[in-house]
């Protein structure tokens, strides 16, 4: 089945199309990852999935009915979540107060959202640091709290957006344990990542951009031995040779 | 436990006062302490909790103000309808300020409130088949006794107070604290922020309108200077908030009670014990005091209680 559908997605500022004529699907249940040399526009993509910023054409179908025209708030009701590159903690609250923000996003009583948030920083094991101010926590713990306030919402769909940029080697297993568990969970994961050893370990099928465009598509094996895709992060050379 | 002994002493201590304290002197102070406290508490609810600085409470208190007075001068409507009438209109014109100003963020929202209320300040002056212009409007009292006054500030003080910590404790309360700390994360993880914003501006213009509507009432006279003031209103809400502690529940009322009693310090010249010059650098004063509350007291009185107490309390013990 077919979760999101991205037909012909084209956003440009102003002359430059960042991203131009891209489609692709996410099936339910999988993980697909999106990889692209930087400023091939793959964060652009999310910005336009979840509409912060409008598209300039195409449509994106979200269980089969079109999103393009939602507030960013409703597409996380509608079943959305996502973590930003650069990530937003909101400082001057708890961990804790975080994720229970989230979480009223399905419940309505504060008890109700506590027990969510509770169980959401369990299963993203951050529940040691509950009561820590969310400015307090190092990279790590900032890039899983991404993931918590996200899963707090209760998503169908899962954007990460390089959750493991920044990490350490210990913590980059802890992250790659944490998406296998969330996707073992039910959820369909969206995942960009630079990192190969995070984004071809993990991914089902990966859908490759550059300047804003496809250059290619498969399973992790296909699009590492695609000649476009080598050109495009080790130059010309090396796809030839 | 001990927090509830301190908030019943100083239940039975403000209920207590006017009985003890027959000045009328005295009383007044008590009552625009009180009024104040409404007015700092509603601006920090929007600007302290929800993040959305605004330099425009005068909007909401002239015309909590002008409603109730003008209810009572046209119509006859009893004043303590028009309370309840000046909340209400406030809130329909915070309802058209947050159209129009919440297009913005940041510092460009607190300078539209800013000329909001001057452009309010300025339609009251003109428009004088409604608001008798710069004549200003005249009521008189319905009380000769500030008992009645006393009594009814301290109501709307303690309900405003509670109403906001009941607030604080609800999703609304998280959803405003989310929105002020990033309000693009706010909105990717559900939150209208857009409608929540205005919820916070809708409750802080309720109560700035009741105020006003108050103050209507108990000094039976008002004018545009006085109730769209930029410098007694819109900006004596914010040193309220500031000095008292922006952010948290009790702040704005210890801020209330410290820039009341120290604008009448210096009104009355340290209380005629002062050459009466004095009065006049009221203005420096507060700025003085603003610029030591920032460099010393960052988060106010209440917010810094425990810095406070560290170190003055300290020296004390030790000398």
């Amino acid at each position: 089945m077919k979760l999101l559908e991205v037909k012909n997605l084209t956003k440009a500022f102003g002359g430059l199309k960042a991203v131009n004529n891209v489609s692709f699907t996410v099936e339910k249940g999988e993980i697909l990852g999106l990889i692209g040399p930087n400023g091939s526009g793959k964060t652009t993509t999310f910005n336009c999935i979840n509409q912060f910023y409008p598209i300039t054409s195409g449509d994106i179908l979200f269980k089969g009915k079109s999103i393009s025209a939602l507030k960013t708030y409703e597409i996380c009701k509608l079943g959305i979540g996502r973590t930003f590159q650069v990530v937003k903690p909101l400082a001057r609250m708890t961990v804790l107060e975080n994720v229970t923000a989230s979480a009223f996003c399905r419940v309505a009583s504060i008890k109700g959202a506590k027990e969510v948030a509770s169980e959401v920083l369990q299963f993203c094991n951050l529940w040691k640091d509950k009561d820590k101010l969310a400015k307090s926590l190092p990279i790590g713990g900032r890039k899983r709290l991404e993931i918590a306030r996200a899963l707090a919402t209760r998503p169908d769909l899962l954007l990460l957006d390089e959750t493991a940029a920044g990490l350490n080697p210990s913590e980059l297993d802890e992250a790659i344990d944490l998406i296998i568990k969330m996707r073992e969970s039910g959820i369909t994961i969206l995942i960009v990542e630079h990192i190969m050893k995070v984004i071809m370990t993990i991914s089902d099928r990966i859908h490759a951009i550059n300047f804003g465009q496809t250059i290619a598509e498969g399973t992790p094996e296909q699009v590492a031995n695609n000649p476009a895709v080598i050109e495009a992060y080790l130059g010309e050379e090396y796809a030839q040779g | 436990m001990k927090k509830n002994v301190i908030l019943a002493i100083l239940g039975i201590v403000f209920l207590a006062f006017p009985l003890v304290i027959k000045s009328d002197y005295y009383q007044h102070l008590i009552i625009i302490a009180l009024m104040w406290v409404v007015i700092g508490s509603s601006w920090n609810l929007l600007a302290g909790y929800t993040g959305q600085v605004s330099f425009g409470h005068a909007i909401f208190f002239g015309i909590g103000a002008y409603t109730a007075g003008i209810l009572f001068s046209k119509l006859g409507i009893s004043p303590w309808w028009g309370m309840l009438a000046g909340g209400i209109s406030a809130m329909l014109i915070g309802l058209f300020v947050g159209w129009v100003c919440f297009r913005l963020r940041g510092p460009y929202f607190a300078l539209a409130t800013l000329a909001g209320g001057e452009i309010f300040r300025l339609i009251a002056t003109n428009w004088e088949s409604l608001t008798e212009g710069m004549v200003g409007i005249l009521i008189i009292p319905s009380f000769e006794s500030k008992l009645p006054y006393y009594y009814i500030a301290l109501l709307l003080a303690a309900g405003c107070i509670f109403a906001i910590h009941l607030i604080m404790q609800s999703k609304w309360g998280y959803y405003f604290v989310s929105i002020r700390e990033n309000q693009d994360a706010a909105e990717s993880l559900g939150i209208n922020t857009t409608l929540y914003k205005n919820v916070s501006l809708l409750v802080s213009s309720l109560f700035t309108g009741m105020a006003g509507a108050f103050y209507m009432n108990y000094m039976g006279f008002i004018d545009p200077q006085v109730v769209f003031s930029l410098h007694y209103i819109s900006i004596m809400s914010i040193l309220v908030g500031i000095v008292g502690g922006v952010a948290t529940i009790m702040g704005p009322a210890v801020g209330a009670f410290v820039m009341v009693g120290v604008q009448e310090t210096f009104r009355s010249a340290f209380f005629g014990m002062a050459p009466q010059w004095i009065s006049e650098a009221h203005a420096l004063v507060f700025g003085l005091l603003v610029i030591f509350v920032i460099m010393f007291l960052a988060n106010g009185i209440v917010g810094d209680w425990g810095k406070i107490k560290r170190n003055v309390f300290r020296i004390k013990a030790s000398s």
